[in-house]
């Protein structure tokens, strides 16, 4: 029988292999982009997972939402990375350094 | 078979398929294939939200996210020419660094939520179902009272999301292709276009006589 805890447990484990992934690639922009979409993926999950045990309908409300920003987010990241691209013709993070941060 | 047991046996193999696609993403040397087990992750997940009875977000994840957003990452993954090797610089580095961290939260996020506390928490009757409506129309109607003006709000960030898209990658390319620039356009002056000339209506002067020709038989 699934518990709430089964969807919890999924849902930490995908979130912790995104920040895993955020650490070990960082060069490619397009892996960090890709992590986090997981890391939103994981959210969801939870949320969903709430939603679902609580009988409450705003979990599932916000899921819908996040897919929305999220959308919207990576056309708008990917866009700029395309951008980026043509400008300097690298996604190297390390060779991103013009405004010595 | 006991249907619970179903599900469950259905929950270990969705989400053992997404644990080991998510590990794929952030491990595979080609940035290709590493979209590719974004699209299965997604895909299990999507399994494992129709499992919890949300048949709608389920559904929109695949059509959004597999259909639309990973073709998009997919578009520019193939767009871009990428230095694969010089990607993968720093992996073997910063791998025992990502590992301890991660490692590290999940035993703190599993201490904090309790496992065992909502273990109890066992899946009762679809909420749904108890209101007597789909899925859907469950979602619905409270995304069209309740949230109307946030639902209209992401409706507005879509479209900015499109038109900052656009203007980001817009290139005016002068001598490649004919096209009207948007701005010209805007600033054009009428005066310049068309000049109304003002004219008497005054007859000529001295209008020469047509004589009337017979008609040619």
């Amino acid at each position: 029988m699934i518990t709430l805890s089964h969807y919890i447990v999924l849902g930490a484990i995908l979130f912790c292999i995104a920040v895993a992934g955020l650490f070990i690639n960082r060069k490619n922009v397009i892996v960090l982009l890709m992590s986090i979409e997981l890391m939103l993926l994981a959210v969801n999950t939870n949320f969903v997972a709430f939603s679902r045990f609580l009988g409450d309908v705003s979990g599932q409300v916000f899921v819908f939402f996040i897919l929305t920003v999220a959308a919207a987010e990576a056309a708008i990241g990917l866009a700029i990375l395309v951008l980026l691209f043509r400008n300097r013709s690298t996604i190297n993070i390390s060779d991103i350094d013009s405004m010595k941060g | 078979m006991n249907p619970q047991l179903l599900q469950l046996i259905c929950f270990y193999l969705f989400g053992f398929i997404a644990v080991v696609a998510a590990l794929a993403v952030i491990t595979l040397k080609n940035t290709v294939h590493a979209v590719l087990s974004l699209v299965l992750t997604f895909f299990s997940a999507a399994c494992l939200w129709m499992l919890a009875d949300a048949e709608f977000l389920a559904l929109a994840l695949i059509v959004v996210y597999v259909g639309a957003v990973m073709v998009l990452f997919l578009f520019v993954v193939m767009m871009l020419d990428i230095d694969q090797e010089k990607m993968r610089e720093g992996f073997v580095k910063f791998l025992p660094v990502g590992l301890i961290v991660a490692a590290a939260m999940l035993v703190e996020m599993l201490g904090l939520i309790g496992v065992k506390a909502m273990h109890a928490q066992v899946m009762g009757a679809d909420p749904a179902v108890v209101a007597g409506v789909s899925n859907t129309a469950w979602l619905g109607q409270a995304l069209y009272t309740k949230y109307l003006l946030p639902f209209e709000v992401a409706a507005l960030i879509l479209t900015v999301g499109v038109v900052a898209a656009v203007a980001l990658t817009l290139r005016q390319r002068v001598d490649a292709t004919r096209h009207e620039s948007a701005s010209e356009q805007v600033r054009v002056n009428p005066r310049d276009r068309v000049r109304i000339v003002k004219m008497d209506a005054v007859r000529p002067a001295q209008p020469t006589p047509v004589p009337p020709q017979e008609p040619s038989s």
